[in-house]
């Protein structure tokens, strides 16, 4: 029965074309839009942990109110003792602190007055302690001139910021700002070389500083704006980050104290939360929208081809053939349709992503004005979901065309398919 | 002989009080305030939400236009100098011997931690030039009888779009000021306390600026000592006096 139907399917150019063109084609989009959605979640996960959020972040309770303004002045003081300790209970997490400040940079002429001067994002990180930074941040990779910092009072500046500013590598500039008691601060660098992280709100003005240096200009020894931590696996653990959160914050934080620290994970940051939501919620909405679609569609193909099919289902029910048996063939024959428009398209759509997935693509246009942490050049990821989550609407879609359209054999009658074979 | 020169100055306005205007009060206000030239020795004591720091300085002002002060301590802020020439503003910070001219965003930045920001300091106290005042009343302030004076500003180049004050009907001092944004949003608060007779004036000798959008405890701004009208070298409000 079954190969008598495939045969009947693909030996009529009419019954199979259109819909396997239209289920390959949406399929195949389908499996590379769950990539690209999959991928841009990564990227934007992967950029944030490393520059922003860590996989879990630890701050004072005062700083975690007012999070993203990133108030240094509420930072945690005093904190080697207490991050050893943190280190020692959690030791499947790497732990780093880390400064955001904002900061003047201002560029002297020969005579020591203001050349230039721009407001500048500044990010302290521990460069000389061991490479575990340079290499989480990719700042080998980032350089686009001069050289990283090999000492004290070198820094780093966006490529962005140093074209505008006419900065070349070994200009010295001056950062001033506020310490974190609130008094002004000033410290002169050696521009070591500029870098470009490809992401457009680090880009457009930051400095990357050593940790000890800022620390000595803000009257920070031995505090940390915040501390971020890691799982050495490299990959975030939801369910792992909030046990280690909760233990966390029973063992160390004081509801009454301000300044006591409080951990966070990636999650409760900002609007991490949410945007993570609103990219599932979306791979669903797709979901059903394409069934939704590919099924409408599919069901007028369908209705099309029935009415094509009149005389075949007259002369089928004349001779005997029941309307269940009809109906059940149509069925089969909408599943075979389907699942192999469904197999091209998931192949063709594979392909595609396989190769966004090695050459990545490049979203630097998009990302010009965007103040989210996404990386320039996009990888598209696919996994078994994309496959699946593509593949099986597109064979629900051709199944319920044809058991929407095939519901029109249940209403002939057959005294009315004799009359349709006479004409 | 100058108090009685100056309560004769004064006279006339004590003896209209009564049908005194709001323009009349705010240029007494003014010329109360408004010295030829100052010197004085000032603590400044940031509460903020972490901790309190006490800075002291020397200051000099000629008129509106040029002040000089230095920081003396603690020493982390030693040495520290601001030169304000009419709408200039340098720093200058030993550490790095860099003199920094501060204009744009940052002028709105607070000075030194403080609820002050660089702008509050830059801004000029002929109130009349910038704002159009009214007389809203009158009110009886830590013990003392006060008009209630409403300051508009006439454009929108001004920090402050509204001023309220409370001014001592004697001793033509604002006692107590509150600065609002355009919005209505109410933007500062400052309490002047401890008014002191230096030479002919009357001179408010404790100030306290709380900025109502930060948290902490404002800014005590104490004048330990002042000297009015007296001859300064011309030299303290040049940028050279910043790297001597």
């Amino acid at each position: 029965m079954f190969k008598f139907l495939l045969k009947g399917v693909f030996r009529d150019r009419h019954r199979w074309l259109f819909p396997v063109l239209i289920v390959m084609f949406t399929v195949g989009l389908l499996v590379f839009s769950f990539s690209f959605l999959e991928g841009y979640k990564q990227s934007y996960l992967r950029q944030t942990s490393r520059f922003n959020t860590g996989h879990l972040k630890v701050v004072s309770r005062a700083y975690a109110e007012m999070l993203d303004l990133k108030p240094y002045d509420l930072a945690l003081l005093d904190i080697a003792g207490e991050l050893q300790g943190y280190k020692a209970r959690y030791p499947q997490l790497d732990w780093v602190e880390r400064i955001n400040f904002g900061a003047l940079l201002d560029v002297p002429d020969e005579m020591g007055n203001t050349r230039v001067q721009g407001e500048v994002a500044g990010f302290a990180i521990d460069i000389f302690t061991d490479d575990s930074e340079i290499k989480r941040l990719q700042l080998d990779s980032a350089l686009r001139s001069g050289r990283l910092p090999a000492r004290s009072g070198e820094i780093l500046l966006s490529t962005i910021a140093a074209e505008k500013m006419q900065i070349a590598p070994s200009d010295t500039i001056t950062l001033m700002g506020s310490t974190v008691f609130g008094a002004m601060t000033m410290q002169n660098f050696m521009v070591s070389g500029t870098v470009e992280f490809g992401i457009a709100s680090l880009d457009q003005g930051a400095v990357v500083v050593d940790i000890q240096d800022v620390r000595e200009m803000l009257d920070m020894e031995n505090a940390a704006g915040e501390i971020l931590a890691f799982f050495k696996s490299g990959e975030y653990e939801r369910k792992q980050a909030a046990r280690i959160m909760q233990d966390f914050n029973q063992r160390y934080s004081d509801e009454s104290d301000e300044f006591s620290p409080v951990m966070l994970r990636l999650e409760d940051q900002g609007s991490m939360g949410y945007i993570l939501a609103m990219l599932d919620l979306s791979v669903l909405w797709m979901s059903i929208g394409f069934i939704t679609v590919l099924g409408i569609v599919l069901w007028n193909a369908g209705l099309l081809n029935g009415i094509r099919r009149y005389g075949e289902f007259g002369v089928r029910l004349a001779i005997g053939e029941s309307k269940r048996r009809v109906y059940a063939a149509l069925l089969i024959e909408g599943l075979i349709v389907g699942t192999t428009g469904a197999l091209i398209g998931v192949i063709l759509g594979s392909a595609i992503c396989i190769y966004f997935n090695r050459y990545g693509m490049d979203m630097s246009v998009y990302n010009r004005n965007s103040t989210m942490l996404s990386e320039n050049v996009l990888y598209t990821s696919i996994n078994a979901y994309a496959i699946i989550a593509s593949f099986i609407p597109g064979v629900l879609s051709t199944v319920l065309g044809a058991a929407l359209a095939g519901g029109a054999i249940f209403k002939r009658q057959t005294s009315q398919l004799f009359k349709e074979l006479e004409t | 002989m100058k108090k009685l020169f100056s309560l004769i100055m004064l006279m006339p306005l004590l003896v209209c009080a009564q049908n005194i205007t709001a323009d009349e009060i705010v240029r007494a206000v003014d010329r109360n305030m408004i010295t030829r030239t100052s010197k004085a020795n000032v603590r400044m004591t940031v509460h903020s939400r972490r901790a309190s720091r006490t800075m002291e300085m020397i200051s000099y002002s000629q008129g509106n236009d040029e002040a000089f002060s230095e920081y003396l301590s603690p020493p982390r802020e030693k040495g520290t100098k601001m030169l304000k020439l009419g709408d200039d503003l340098w720093i200058y910070d030993p550490g790095t011997d860099r003199s920094i001219q501060i204009s744009g965003n940052m002028l709105k930045q607070s000075v030194m931690g403080s609820d002050l920001s660089y702008e509050d300091m830059m801004e000029e106290t002929h109130l009349l030039e910038n704002y159009q005042a009214e007389l809203k009343g009158e009110i009886k302030y830590d013990g003392r009888e006060c008009w209630i004076i409403e300051l508009k500003a006439k454009s929108s180049g001004v920090s402050y779009f509204k001023r309220k004050a409370y001014i001592d009907k004697e001793r033509y001092v604002a006692l107590y000021e509150e600065w609002y944004a355009k919005s209505g949003k109410l933007l500062k608060t400052i309490k002047a306390s401890e008014v002191k007779r230096v030479s002919n004036r009357w001179y408010p000798t404790k100030m306290v600026f709380k900025d109502e959008l930060k948290q902490g405890k404002g800014t005590e701004y104490i004048i330990d000592s002042i000297e009015i009208d007296l001859t300064l070298p011309a030299h303290i409000f040049s940028k050279a006096m910043l790297k001597k």
